[in-house]
């Protein structure tokens, strides 16, 4: 597998915690701009890639390449790299001490070393371009679910990433508040950012998706276009496991 | 109707103190009133030097106990070693009564002689007061640091912070706010505890009304020194519970204030 021109290159990472082998030998390339959502059960080891991937989880065996850089070998600078790796959770983490603005601001200003007019004026843009400009005196507990995880994107992306990964971020919020969360995540998607996308909307991953990749105890079943996945699975696991998916009303 | 309930229960109180049978000799013994004014300028004045101590002890206090906490905080094999010096100081001042560290302090550093160390005993009661009291005090920062879910540390080393940066603007700002009411406690504790610098001759507000009381035979002058105590401890403790409040209503019921 080449490394040149890819975002993401994951070569057989294995991890476990303990016996439980979570990540038993993926192997995953991400083309520049390009949209990979992983589907799969619980458990089966998506959120774990995702941490991996900036280094949240130290991985056991196997090589992880970022743009280029192999952030696995020794010495790599972990705090540099995770600069250039946004990363949104399911539970939003944002900071419970801090005003929105201040949430975002603060990684520009403490680990890029921006001034602080300048890491507000980039905040203020991305505000007002997620709707969210009214919200940036306010401290997080006072937003709706939808409008702190969109803030948690936001915080993401004032670091300009080259890489987002998203950890099931629709997966705390209420069913009507889901889709302004899409709405932002297709947008990003629109304008060719890459991404790895970890979820449980299967109608979301089909329409934004280039590929979709079903994880199974550890492994990458099966991949593929969203067209062939959703489909035309050809994995028996892959089509119980839609089965599942299409009998509770979720595609 | 909390009024009533109020003035008839401290009512009933009363009338069972002033109607018990010693209460002539004691109201005489403790509540002398031309004793009282007599004896409070000289209290008050010596109760200067209480303040000063617990001043200067509690800003040392909260930089030292908290270097502390992160230090018994810090991951992984190699600080191991800074781990258990931290673990062994803890146990150590918590351990020993406090009365004693000011007399080893006190009287055992300043017998040495050493050159260049201070040979005042109320230098060394304090140095005592502030190792007991910030062996307590890291405890409730540690409790603190680690009631942050480890969600907050993952969001801001993802987000490339360092791990320095992370403790600084992240984890320790939220532990502090947490541990307001048991810190303020401790430092109750501590502020009544100046008086045990008493013990080493120091002229405090206790040790003032010691002397006031063998003059007289009378303990007016004690309870001068309770009612100065009081005066300072409860007004800290409505501050706190203001400062707990107002930053409860900012991160919670509105934006900036």
């Amino acid at each position: 597998m080449s490394d040149n021109g890819a975002a993401l290159v994951l070569e057989d990472v294995r991890k476990s915690f303990g016996k439980l082998e979570v990540l038993r030998g993926i192997d995953l390339s991400l083309a520049e701009h390009e949209v990979v959502c992983l589907i799969g059960a619980s458990g089966s080891g998506k959120s774990t890639l995702l941490r991996c991937v900036n280094l949240l989880e130290p991985i056991d065996e196997g090589r992880i390449v970022v743009q280029g850089e192999e952030v696995t070998a020794t010495g790599v600078n972990v705090n540099e790299l995770r600069r250039g790796i946004g990363i949104v959770f399911q539970s939003f983490n944002l900071f419970p001490h801090m005003s929105v603005l201040d949430n975002i601001t603060l990684a520009p200003r403490k680990a890029l070393g921006q001034s602080k007019a300048e890491a507000q004026a980039r905040a203020d843009e991305l505000l007002a371009r997620f709707g969210l400009a009214d919200k940036r005196d306010e401290y997080p507990d006072r937003l709706s679910g939808g409008q702190q995880q969109r803030v948690a994107i936001v915080r993401a992306l004032a670091m300009q990433p080259g890489l987002m990964l998203l950890d099931e971020v629709t997966s705390a919020l209420d069913p009507e508040l889901v889709a302004e969360v899409l709405s932002v995540i297709r947008e990003l998607a629109t304008e060719g950012m890459t991404m790895l996308i970890a979820t449980h909307e299967m109608g979301f991953a089909r329409d934004v998706a280039h590929r979709v990749c079903f994880l199974d105890a550890g492994v990458i079943l099966e991949e593929g276009t969203p067209e062939e996945i959703f489909g035309a699975p050809r994995e028996p696991r892959t089509q119980q496991f839609l089965q599942r998916i299409v009998e509770a009303g979720r595609l | 109707m909390s009024v009533v309930s109020t003035v008839v229960f401290f009512g009933a109180i009363a009338l069972i103190v002033v109607n018990a049978a010693g209460w002539p000799d004691v109201k005489q013994a403790f509540f002398d009133g031309d004793l009282f004014r007599e004896s409070f300028p000289d209290i008050a004045r010596a109760f200067v030097l209480n303040v000063k101590i617990f001043v200067v002890a509690e800003i040392v206090i909260l930089v030292f106990a908290l270097l502390i906490a992160v230090l018994r905080g810090l991951p992984g094999p190699v600080f191991f070693p800074v781990r258990a010096l931290a673990t062994i100081y803890a146990d150590l001042f918590r351990g020993i009564p406090t009365i004693l560290v000011i007399y080893i302090l006190g009287f055992g550093v300043t017998a040495l002689q050493l050159p260049g160390v201070p040979i005042s005993e109320l230098f060394w009661g304090t140095v005592a007061l502030i190792l007991v009291y910030s062996a307590y005090v890291s405890e409730v920062y540690r409790a603190g640091i680690e009631s942050v879910h480890p969600s907050q540390e993952a969001a801001a080393r993802s987000l490339g912070l360092s791990r320095f940066q992370t403790l600084r603007h992240v984890v320790i700002p939220q532990a502090v706010r947490r541990v307001i009411p048991p810190l303020l406690n401790d430092f109750i504790g501590l502020q009544k505890d100046t008086a045990l610098v008493a013990l080493l001759g120091v002229v405090e507000a206790f040790r003032q009304s010691q002397i006031d009381v063998s003059a007289t035979f009378n303990y007016t002058p004690y309870i001068c020194t309770a009612i100065l105590f009081i005066a300072i401890t409860v007004p800290l403790a409505r501050f706190t519970d203001w400062l707990v409040a107002r930053d409860r209503r900012r991160q919670l019921a509105g934006g900036m204030r």
